[in-house]
């Protein structure tokens, strides 16, 4: 009972970690109809980005700091002057471009800083606490008081203030944001900057654990993909759910099936793609979208 | 204000289209400040694209004077900060946001200034039923109700020219007709401009004080709306009877 309890606690960390990528994603998906395959190599080099700046005697705090920032900036900046371009064209146009951001991002980041496997600093001491029978991880909790944190903080940007009503009003229908003069494109800009700055916490929370290196991402985006999907793909809190249904089934297979293990856990995400397109494609929070053609 | 005051509005050879097909030839419009003109005319005569092409949502060629400044080629937002709302047709209004939320982003360009809590309560009482909902999803209210708030929340922008393209589309006739005497009010009250696109043409030529007929993308008459009611081709093909 308590292995079953303390699995699906590291699968809620790890879950955590899925969620505030697949956040990321849905954060551009709902405004502008991009599934942006780039998010993960974006997050992997703001992560280089506070490395580096740790590396140069920076505190761990300072370094993450800007690093959002800088992530922020750098996302806003991509959408200017990447995306802005081909905006209105054919989805798979797009598709493509960020595609070829993920290839070029993650290039990038091998020439700047190579492939070698790095250690990335954790802010959490690697402690357990006992929790009556249970043993817990500091890191485990730390993380999922982060990613509450930072979904918590996009919840009152989004209920409760101006900026998050107008970018909800430019999220449903661009026309009419233009008709009461809001500059939708700068909207976009802002939320590919929102999405890169959510993306990098997820960046700086998984590189302790999985290691810094230009691929560190990867398997990460297919869980995210994973988490967007089975939340509908177009509801912040959809994502945060499905992060953390993915992360725990996860640990569950991974621990409990044997034909699975630790090697094969990827196949959990890519069977839950499946699934949920199969049974229900607007996931568990979207709507289901109806076309006149 | 007479018609013979400089136009607040001045539309010369305008060409519209959505990409390489135009459907607007060369129209001249005229609008002097506080009127109300209707433009009339069959499905696909063009009215549509005409007010599009106003906001800058369409491609155009000619020219497109507001107060003065050329508004041809503008972007929509630059425009309608120039003090022009729009409110299309279908309402276009945020279907998944609260009346209130729909309301204040209609002021969306004022700011945070205490004036806009006033305008709120002045357009509940315009429309009594929008205060009653004011916490509910736009996308539950009925279709009148939600004509009504597109036109209010256009209103919010305080603009000084308001375009409405078919109001009455897919309205009972009773709550038509009440939209149309509040239309005619705000026009006083407000002293805002309107031009006023009207498959409807009975109830438009009733408040407007002049009007265009459109006929296959081309002005086929323009007068008062006594001229309209006089002349013997527009009253049988607009007004259903004959002199």
């Amino acid at each position: 009972m308590d292995l079953l309890i303390q699995q699906m606690l590291s699968g809620l960390a790890s879950g955590a970690i899925y969620a505030s990528l697949a956040v990321a994603l849905v954060l551009i998906y709902r405004s502008t109809d991009i599934v942006n395959f780039a998010q993960g190599e974006m997050a992997m080099f703001s992560t280089y980005v506070a490395w580096q700046m740790v590396q140069s005697g920076a505190s761990y705090w300072l370094a993450v700091g800007a690093t959002l920032i800088a992530a922020f900036v750098g996302g806003l900046v991509l959408e200017r002057v990447v995306i802005r371009p081909v905006e209105g064209r054919p989805e798979l146009v797009i598709v493509i471009v960020t595609i070829g951001l993920f290839i070029l991002i993650n290039a990038l980041a091998g020439f700047l800083w190579s492939f070698q496997v790095r250690g990335f600093p954790s802010p959490f001491p690697a402690r357990n606490i006992a929790l009556g029978t249970l043993r817990v991880g500091l890191p485990t909790l730390g993380i999922l008081a982060v990613v509450t944190l930072v979904v918590g903080a996009l919840f009152l940007l989004f209920a409760k203030t101006r900026l998050g009503l107008v970018l909800r009003a430019v999220a449903e229908d661009p026309g009419s944001a233009r008709l009461v003069g809001i500059r939708v494109g700068w909207m976009l800009a802002l939320g590919w900057g929102l999405a890169a700055a959510v993306g990098a916490v997820s960046g700086i929370l998984v590189a302790p654990v999985l290691f810094l290196s230009p691929n560190m991402m990867l398997s990460v985006l297919i869980f995210a993909f994973a988490a967007a999907t089975l939340g509908g793909f177009e509801s912040p809190l959809g994502a945060v759910v499905g992060g953390l249904i993915v992360g725990v089934s996860e640990n569950l297979a991974g621990t409990y099936i044997d034909a699975i293990g630790a090697d094969l856990k990827i196949v959990v995400p890519i069977l839950i793609i499946v699934a949920v397109l199969l049974v229900r494609p607007h996931g568990l929070f979207g709507h289901a979208r109806v076309e006149r053609v | 204000m007479t018609a013979h005051a400089a136009p607040v509005l001045a539309v010369r050879g305008l060409h519209a289209g959505y990409g390489p097909i135009e459907v607007r030839h060369g129209i001249d419009v005229d609008v002097a400040a506080g009127q109300v003109v209707a433009i009339l005319g069959a499905n696909g005569a063009g009215k549509t694209t005409t007010l599009r092409a106003l906001t800058g949502e369409v491609s155009t060629r000619g020219s497109i004077r507001f107060d003065g400044a050329e508004l041809a080629g503008r972007s929509t937002e630059s425009i309608v900060r120039r003090g022009i709302a729009h409110v299309p047709q279908g309402r276009g209004t945020f279907v998944n946001l609260t009346v209130a939320e729909n309301l204040r982003l209609g002021a969306y360009l004022r700011g945070r200034g205490a004036d806009v809590g006033d305008d709120l309560l002045r357009m509940y009482e315009y429309f009594p039923v929008l205060g009653e909902r004011q916490d509910q999803r736009a996308g539950s209210l009925s279709g009148g109700e939600q004509q009504m708030l597109a036109i209010a929340r256009a209103l919010m922008l305080r603009p000084r020219m308001l375009l409405l393209d078919e109001p009455s589309l897919g309205l009972a006739p009773l709550v038509t007709r009440v939209l149309f005497e509040i239309i005619a009010t705000i026009n006083r009250q407000e002293e805002v401009t309107i031009v006023l696109v009207e498959q409807n043409a009975h109830l438009a030529l009733a408040i407007a004080s002049a009007a265009y007929v459109l006929e296959a993308g081309r002005i086929a008459m323009t007068g008062t709306p006594d001229d309209m009611r006089r002349d013997e081709a527009i009253a049988s093909a607009y007004l259903g009877y004959g002199v």
